[in-house]
């Protein structure tokens, strides 16, 4: 199943990196947009602090449903902030813990060197067969590039050329593999220290859609772990700031 | 009851998916289970392996193959784009076509199988009496064959309704074209629709559980009578 | 070249382990029997006559009627040849009703080709009561009557028949062979009938062609074959002759029948019930029934004393008897005695002897 975690083991040993007293581990569910950023700040952690990043990849609402049924997660980085936030009033996780990590970009990319413009007129000029967005139920992604659709009046034009991923990766792998021609997509999948990596991309501009703000919280299994304490420390920080950054997140 | 007329339109399209799917599978997959069961040739055991890859195959792997055979630069997708037909992906004849692929095993096996069974005998004794090798097909072999033509619908529409990661890659869950029950109930539970996603589920297990109920009673009777 | 009345048969089959190599010339009309060990080829031999094996090199001619020649890569296809085939077991089609079988092939032939008629078939076989069963309710000489039946009823120019009796016990042969002689008697359709058991042949073939180790060994009439001393069917333990006879007259008082023979005035008296003067029959003789004696027995039980000739001899497997094959007026007669008794009587070729047989077995 393509959701199932295909857990990533990013670190190096340990072992050999023992720069804190307690050297530990934190498990942490990582919503799939923000498998790149992570794979980059995992290195980094471990060096600084010796603590071990064990991390796994999935669609928030799925991990939402693993969270209450006992997953084994000591933190958990999600693609929206409503769902960090009804863990919280559920007493899923530690008070007070909860915070804004990333702030996400829309891109509507091809993979095909300039098919989008700049400005998004490819939209209006509805000449393509389909449109992959993510799941708008699901993924909060998928809900703002509906929001985008709307407020530039083109809802009812294109509906049915829509085709959805469960995630924001499977509409990234329908736009790559060329069964859709473009798509919506998380900015951090497609960009790279401030360029597209491949094909063309519009910047879907911040005000057409709701701030997607991705929230990270501890969870209760988390509570007295000082790996998941360090991991959200880090997170904070001025380092891992520009990291996030370069992957095309605000903060 | 707390099924929405969006669940509706999936179990509606689940069926339909899974019935035209099934009559494909049946006319396509007993010629191959006939030259299966008959052959001597050496592709004999490339072509049963091929038959057989869903068995073992996860169907992401299929579904990304079949995303990239089937799309604009694959070869089935060129072909379909010469024949004017677009694209397979996010249609509903793209969720049949990897339907019959997906599901193939699950009805040339029991087809095969119960060809196998006939053995060379009764072929010859029809050539005696004066039928052609198609004749002796239609006459003797299909309801000589019949018991295992039965489980390979069952299995096929079964194995059909059942599918979800294939679907999941090719299928862009479109409302009325590629959106069917297991898509639909994975959709409520991302969404917390937890109630939602019981009942369609709840509706799958039964399912099922009749329909492997049926198999071993149809399994109990064939022992029977022989 | 037409050669009505024959069927000219070539094949040669190689498999690993197995070579078949043939060259056929049996008559079109009669019981042929192909006759011979399991492995001899005699199976073989028969697949091939109906196309199901496909000899590398083959020439098949039935009666003036061309089924394949390889030398032309000419191959009739088996459900283009007409001919009926019954198999060990008779292998009825197991989803169809006994008269949907019989029908089978009785219906593809059609309308005008349709000599054997559904009615006389199922009389002939005595079959009447079984049409509307299953197969699988039948017994095994009920279903090799209706396998028999079901092959008569495409009005085969040829009837095919592989040891259709071999897979049935006694009392079942028994309740068979009355319906084989039957077709024999009443329908004129050559019949090529592969069978391992010498009592079945000598019941019922006309012909005999011997099988071993894929080739002919030897091919001819089966009274002329039955008598040779130098094939195997002399060693076997029912060797014996098989005489063609014509019902002379009938003694009603000792309920005996009196027999004779074309080429001489001899007669043998048998028990029997009563048949009609001039009908043509055929007996056996076992050569371990026969006895022989330097002078005529003036006084015995034994009815049947006959003039004869020792013609040859051989010895028996074991090495306490010997095959005396004996002439009787121009019909051949085998008889086994001891070798010390041969040594007494001083048995020599062209001897004239008495021949006392004890035991006479009225075939058909």
């Amino acid at each position: 199943m393509i959701h199932r975690m295909s857990r990533l083991v990013v670190a190096l040993s340990a072992t050999f990196a023992l720069s804190g007293a307690f050297a530990g581990e934190v498990q942490v569910a990582v919503a799939a947009n923000f498998t790149a950023p992570i794979q980059a700040l995992a290195a980094d952690f471990e060096k600084d602090t010796g603590h071990k990043l064990v991390a796994s990849y999935g669609a928030t609402g799925q991990f939402y449903a693993q969270i209450k049924n006992g997953a084994p997660f000591d933190v958990f980085l999600a693609a929206d902030d409503t769902t960090p936030a009804k863990l919280e009033s559920e007493g899923e996780t530690v008070k007070g813990s909860r915070f804004t990590y990333a702030i996400g970009s829309l891109a509507l990319w091809s993979a095909k060197e300039g098919y989008v413009d700049d400005k998004g007129d490819v939209l209006k000029k509805n000449a393509f067969q389909h449109l992959a967005i993510a799941n708008p139920k699901a993924a909060p992604y998928g809900l703002a590039a509906t929001q985008v659709l709307e407020k530039m009046g083109l809802t009812a034009a294109v509906q049915p050329k829509i085709v959805e991923g469960q995630n924001i990766t499977q509409a990234l792998q329908f736009i790559s593999t060329g069964n859709a021609e473009l798509g919506f997509v998380a900015l951090s999948q497609v960009y790279k220290d401030g360029k597209i990596t491949s094909g063309s991309a519009w910047l879907v501009p911040a005000s057409l859609h709701e701030p997607i703000n991705q929230d990270a919280v501890i969870l209760n299994k988390g509570k007295d772990s000082a790996a998941a304490k360090a991991l959200v420390e880090y997170l904070h920080g001025a380092k891992a700031a520009a990291v996030i950054k370069s992957y095309g997140y605000q903060l | 009851m707390s099924l929405t007329s969006a669940d509706f339109a999936a179990i509606w399209l689940t069926l339909q998916l899974a019935s035209l799917t099934t009559v494909l599978l049946l006319v396509i997959g007993t010629p191959i289970a006939w030259w299966l069961a008959r052959t001597r040739s050496r592709l004999k055991g490339p072509v049963a392996a091929v038959v057989a890859l869903p068995l073992v195959l996860p169907p992401t792997v299929i579904g990304f193959y079949l995303l990239i055979t089937l799309g604009p630069h694959g070869f089935i997708g060129q072909l379909t784009q010469s024949l004017g037909l677009g694209i397979l992906p996010f249609s509903f004849a793209g969720l049949v076509v990897g339907s019959v692929f997906y599901s193939m095993p699950f009805v040339v096996q029991p087809i095969q199988n119960a060809f196998e069974a006939i053995g060379e005998r009764p072929l010859e004794v029809a050539a005696t009496l004066r039928a052609s090798p198609l004749d002796t097909f239609f006459s003797v072999a299909l309801p000589m064959a019949r018991p295992g033509f039965l489980t390979a619908a069952i299995l096929g529409f079964a194995h059909t309704i059942g599918e979800f990661g294939v679907v999941l890659m090719i299928g862009g869950n479109i409302p009325d074209k590629t959106r069917v029950v297991s898509v639909q109930i994975f959709d409520h539970v991302e969404a917390m629709e937890y109630a939602q996603a019981h009942w369609l589920a709840g509706g799958m297990l039964v399912f099922s559980f009749v329909i492997l109920l049926v198999l071993q009673a149809k399994g109990r009777t064939k022992a029977v009578v022989r | 070249m037409s050669d009505d009345g024959m069927i000219d048969a070539r094949f040669k089959v190689d498999y690993s382990g197995f070579g078949l190599d043939v060259d056929l010339q049996i008559p079109g009309r009669g019981v042929t029997a192909l006759f011979g060990e399991s492995g001899s080829g005699k199976t073989t031999c028969l697949r091939c006559v109906a196309g199901l094996e496909r000899a590398n090199h083959g020439y098949l001619r039935v009666n003036g009627e061309l089924w394949q020649d390889s030398a032309v890569g000419f191959f009739l296809p088996t459900h283009q040849r007409a001919l009926g085939y019954v198999f060990q077991e008779a292998s009825l089609f197991a989803h169809l009703t006994v008269r949907r079988n019989l029908e089978f092939g009785f219906k593809r032939i059609g309308g005008a080709a349709q000599r054997v008629k559904l009615a006389q078939a199922v009389e002939l076989l005595g079959i009447d009561h079984l049409l509307e069963r299953m197969p699988e309710h039948l017994s095994g000489g009920e279903r090799q009557r209706v396998g028999i039946a079901r092959a008569l009823l495409t009005s085969p120019k040829l009837l095919l028949m592989d040891e259709p009796l071999a897979a049935l016990d006694h009392k079942r042969k028994n309740e068979i062979l009355p319906y084989l002689e039957r077709l024999h008697d009443e329908l004129d359709i050559p019949v090529l009938y592969v069978s391992h058991a010498p009592a079945e042949v000598a019941r019922l073939a006309d012909h005999l062609v011997l099988l071993a180790e894929g080739r002919a060994v030897a091919s001819g009439p089966v009274s002329e074959l039955m008598a040779r001393l130098d094939l195997p069917l002399a060693q076997s333990d029912d060797a014996g002759v098989v005489v063609q006879a014509q019902v002379r007259a009938f003694n009603a008082d000792y309920q005996l029948l009196s027999l004779g023979f074309a080429a001489s005035e001899l007669r043998i008296q048998v028990a029997h019930a009563p048949l009609p003067v001039g009908k043509q029959m055929r007996f056996k003789v076992q050569a371990r029934d026969v006895s022989l004696a330097l002078e005529k027995p003036a006084h015995s039980s034994i009815l049947n004393v006959l003039p004869v000739t020792v013609v040859a001899e051989v010895a028996a497997q074991n090495s306490a008897h010997v095959l005396v094959q004996l002439d009787m007026q121009g019909t051949p007669l085998l008889a086994r005695i001891t070798r010390f008794s041969r040594d007494q009587l001083e048995l020599k070729v062209g001897q004239a002897l008495w021949a006392q047989v004890k035991s006479v077995a009225v075939l058909a």
